[in-house]
Parts: C-alpha cells; structure tokens; sequence
C-alpha cells in the first residue's frame, strides 16, 4: 500500500475568526483544523486520518500573540512554540512552560507547532497511528494491550478498552499552572480548566479533547497564581531531540520557609490524560521540602499503577520523576 | 544559476510548471483521476474490504486519494505568487501541496532534499523569513507573503560560497552529503539569530537534523568555524 504523498484535500485560508468557525460549522465532520500541521500532516500521508477540507488557522490574527492580563497571561492557540519558550514574560514568571515547550520534538518543529495544536494532538500508540482499526478508530479491539502487543510506550493508569497515552509535553505544563482552555464556537465561547480539557477514554474514546467539530481553541490562559513559584520539569524519552516522552513530570510549588504551602504535580505519558496527582499533592502538602518527603510523594505516585507486557520500566521512571521534582524544584 | 537570471523570474519559462516525471506516481500533482470515494475513510474501506471479501484492485484504495468532484466556493486560490531566493516565482500549487514539493519539482530547486517527509529527518530544512522550517510539512499556501531561502539561495551575487558553506568544505563537515542542504540551512538560521553561539547552543540548534553518517561533530566543528568567521581553532 502507498503511504506516502499527501493526499488531496480542499484548503481554505480564512483570515478572522468569524469565518473559520463559520466553515467548522459548515465542513461540521468534513472539516479539520489545520495549526502548525506536523501532526497532521503525518497522519494524512500515513492515511490514518482523511479528510475532505482543511481549515488553516494560520491567517487568523486573533489566535496568535501573547499577551500579558491582569490576570496571569493569555497565549494565542496560534503562537508557536519557540514563541512561547522565549516570550520574557513567559520565561521570567511561567518558567515552567517555557521549559516543557522547549523540549517539544526538534528546533524546527517549535518554529512552526503552536501550542493549541501541540495540546490537540492525537496519540502517538503506533498502532493506531498505522490505521489499524482498534477502539479508538471505531473498531473492537486493543493491538497495544493483546498479549503479544509491544506497549513498551503505553500507559500505567486509566486504561479503558485504549491503553493510549497523552503525547503533549506543554499539557502537564499546562496543567500543572491551572490554565485555561477558551474555546469558541458559531454560538458562543466556553472556558474550560487545563484539566478538564483532555478526554478519558472511558468519557469517549475517539476524541483526546473536549473539542467539538464545529469548535476551535483560541487562548489558553495562565493565572497569575502560580507566578514565579518554585518549578520542575523533566522529560525522560529515548532521544533527546524529536521524541516523545516516555514519562514527563511538570510541578509548581510554593514553599514557605522551606514547608510545601501548595503544590500541583502533574505527570505526562502515564494515562491518556495528563495525570495530576492529587493525592500526593495533599500529602506533601505542610511537610518540609526534603529527600524524606520527596521519597513518600515518589512512593505514593505510582500506587495504583497498572503496568502492561513491556512498560513495567515506567513505575520506577515515573516515581523518581515526582521525587526529583520535589527535591529539586 | 537559473533562479538567479531575472528574465526567468516572471511567469514564463518552461521551469515554472513542469509536467510530472513519468517516473513519479500521478497523485504527487494530484493528477490521477480516481474514482471519487468521498466520504469513505480507509477504516471504513477496509472494513467494507474485509465483511464483503472483495479483492483489493481500486486505485483510490493505494492512493488513499478521496477527491471531490468539484472545487468548493471559497477554497485557496492555485496560483500563487512565491517569494524564494528574492526572486518572485509564479506556480500552479495544489491545495494539499507541501513547500518541498513545490521546490524541488516545479522550481527545480533540488537542493532541498526530501528524506523522510516526516518533519523527522530535517534533509528538507528552508529558511522562511530567516528562520528554519521542515518543507516537507509546511504548505506552500502559507507561503504568501513570506521570503522563502533555499540552499540555492546561499551564495552571494558573485558567486562566493556563503560562510557556513565554506565552513563546511573547511571542515569536511559532510560525509555522504545528502542531509548536508538542510544541516547548512540550520546552521544559517542559528547564525542569524545567534552569531556567536557557544558549542552547547549549536548542539541544540542542529538538533532537528538527522544524519545517518554520524557526521555530528564535524558538522558541529563546521558551525562553529563558520561563526568564528572562518578560522579554525577550539
């Protein structure tokens, strides 16, 4: 089978806003929106994913630009990832982000992925990428989770019927700094928490998003309340360059003295979702910034976990991540 | 160099829109006609395939080409004027048609290499207003109103090499050269934007760029000659 040239599609360049949620409404199923593209395109030439006509939101000036508020920071779905990693403002108090999208893929990837499209990415399980008709493509059954399966990449939490994991290295960031999602559609906006963003499998298995067809990301949105504080991120994947992350662990903490006053942790490809981890939050929570408590909180994070055939390496990965960005942030 | 003459900068000349090497398959101009198949996604075509046992013969199944029957109103204009090496190129360009297509086989640009058309491998690398893009995954419609340099584009007016390439044939920085285009154009757009990168900088500037000969470290030594200006040394 020739996987190879892109294939045809319509594309339509809509310079506002206005007019791309128009032709969403209109293409509704037909219709795909287009950021920086790699994602998709890949996709396309595979032919795991056809479509009839593309929306490019690269015209759209609403959606690009960061802006700073008098709440926190509010980034264009459009902005691209280098922009976002080098924005001043970004760097000096939102570290964290400029951190995780600084690790996104290879430099010329950043010129041009933008962080909307990096949070709306499809999964990477290769099984579904090859076109294969699991349940995330409306089929019946798991490749990655059959015995003879090689799930080496899979997830540890959260399997219902996929065993997929989420891609993004922004999304633990994001998460981790309680942002927002605005979302607008022909008939209105809606704004939805980092957190509340990402699709289980088990609430529905053919989307990784909240998003609707006729839908489209504009802003995500950082409060200020997580400004400046202490952070940590860390990407453990295969190559440094281009890969995606075996395990990622984003964590913002404010310390008083040296006791933990608050802490949000989250973790990447371990579940479908970024993974926070509320109950290690509460229980580092008051205790002192110390090898002690990073231990614990290491412990405590992979409880629960439910390894496949080959990712049995991710529970130790997964718990020194969250020990070292206790310890260390 | 051809792009380089003025007089074939405009709409004529027999460069602008080749027809398709025999050689290459019909839907890289997306000039096959199919049998239209729209709507049907390949799962649902293989699923069809599988519950009826037909055999597996149509052309649209191979291409994966689902094309509609006729143009939608409000779609992108083909005609497209491209800004590449300061020079204004008139081409016909299909919707779905990526900027290393357009390049390499309606400009002739072959210096742009296409090695996993992935955004992997980064044999494709262009500067789009100076900084460094995979062609392979950027749409040539984006590209209205943008400067595009390709490594045709490097060499001055006069003829001489510009730095990095220099620095490159200095340092025998390539060794079988195939990804050497895309590594000089990485290094182009570091230099531009940092030009006096330290080692560590330019490891992670050239990070996007594959090489199967492991030719790293003297691609390294050729960056760092080139933001020297030219001389050897640590």
């Amino acid at each position: 089978m020739l996987k190879d040239m892109m294939p045809h599609f319509e594309l339509f360049q809509p310079s506002s806003l206005e007019n791309a949620l128009d032709l969403a409404d209109r293409l509704g199923d037909d219709g795909w929106a287009l950021a920086g593209g790699h994602d998709s395109f890949n996709s396309f030439k595979n032919r795991s994913t056809q479509i009839h006509s593309a929306i490019d939101l690269a015209g759209i000036a609403e959606l690009q630009g960061i802006r700073e508020t008098t709440d926190g920071v509010e980034i264009g779905a459009m902005a691209t990832l280098t922009e976002v990693e080098r924005h001043p403002l970004i760097r000096e108090r939102y570290g964290l982000l400029a951190d995780a999208v600084g690790q996104v893929a290879s430099p010329q990837i950043r010129n041009s992925g933008t962080l909307g499209g990096n949070v709306c990415q499809d999964t990477r399980c290769w099984y579904y990428r090859f076109g294969l008709s699991c349940y995330r493509a409306g089929g019946n059954v798991c490749y990655a989770d059959a015995p003879e399966a090689m799930n080496r990449e899979h997830c540890l939490f959260g399997a219902n019927r996929c065993v997929a994991v989420t891609p993004s290295d922004a999304a633990p960031a994001l998460v981790a700094l309680d942002a927002s999602m605005v979302i607008r559609s022909s008939s209105g906006e809606r704004v939805v928490r980092a957190e509340d963003f990402f699709m289980e499998p088990s609430r529905d298995i053919r989307r990784m998003t909240v998003l609707k067809p006729s839908e489209i990301l504009t802003t995500i949105q950082i409060p200020a309340a997580w400004a400046g504080a202490k952070f940590y991120f860390e990407k453990v994947a295969d190559r440094k360059a281009w890969d995606f992350a075996l395990v990622s662990v984003a964590a913002a903490i404010k310390v008083n003295g040296n006791t933990i006053e608050d802490i949000r942790i989250v973790c990447g490809a371990v579940q479908c979702i970024p993974r926070r981890l509320t109950a290690v939050e509460q229980a580092v929570k008051g205790s002192p910034q110390n090898e002690q408590t990073a231990e614990r909180a290491g412990a405590m994070a992979v409880r629960g976990a439910r390894p496949l055939n080959y990712n049995h390496f991710k529970m130790p990965l997964m718990e020194n991540l969250v020990k070292r960005a206790i310890r260390d942030a | 160099m051809m792009e380089k003459t003025p007089d074939t900068a405009g709409l004529a000349g027999p460069s602008v829109i080749p027809a398709p090497p025999s050689h290459l398959p019909h839907e890289i101009f997306g000039m096959g006609e199919l049998p239209g198949r729209a709507g049907v996604s390949r799962r649902d075509f293989i699923k069809g395939v599988i519950a009826s046992g037909a055999a597996v013969s149509g052309a649209a199944y191979l291409t994966g080409c689902v094309r509609p029957t006729s143009a939608m109103q409000g779609t992108v204009e083909r005609l497209v004027s491209l800004n590449v090496n300061g020079q204004i190129r008139r081409v016909d360009v299909l919707p779905q048609e990526t900027l290393a297509m357009t390049l390499r086989y309606k400009l002739g640009l072959t210096g742009t290499k296409l090695g996993c058309d992935r955004a992997e491998c980064g044999a494709c690398t262009v500067l789009i207003d100076g900084v460094a893009h995979y062609s392979c995954s950027t749409l040539t419609h984006r590209m209205r109103g943008k400067q595009v340099t390709t490594i045709e584009g490097l060499e001055s007016p006069s003829g001489e090499l510009h730095p990095v390439q220099q620095a490159m044939i200095d340092e025998l920085g390539p060794q079988c050269g195939f990804c050497t285009p895309g590594q000089i154009m990485s290094g182009v757009a570091l230099l531009n934007a940092n030009p006096n990168p330290t080692r560590e900088e330019a490891r992670r500037a050239m990070s996007g760029n594959l090489c199967r000969c492991g030719a790293y470290d003297h691609y390294l030594n050729s960056i760092m000659r080139a933001a020297r200006g030219g001389r050897g040394g640590a």
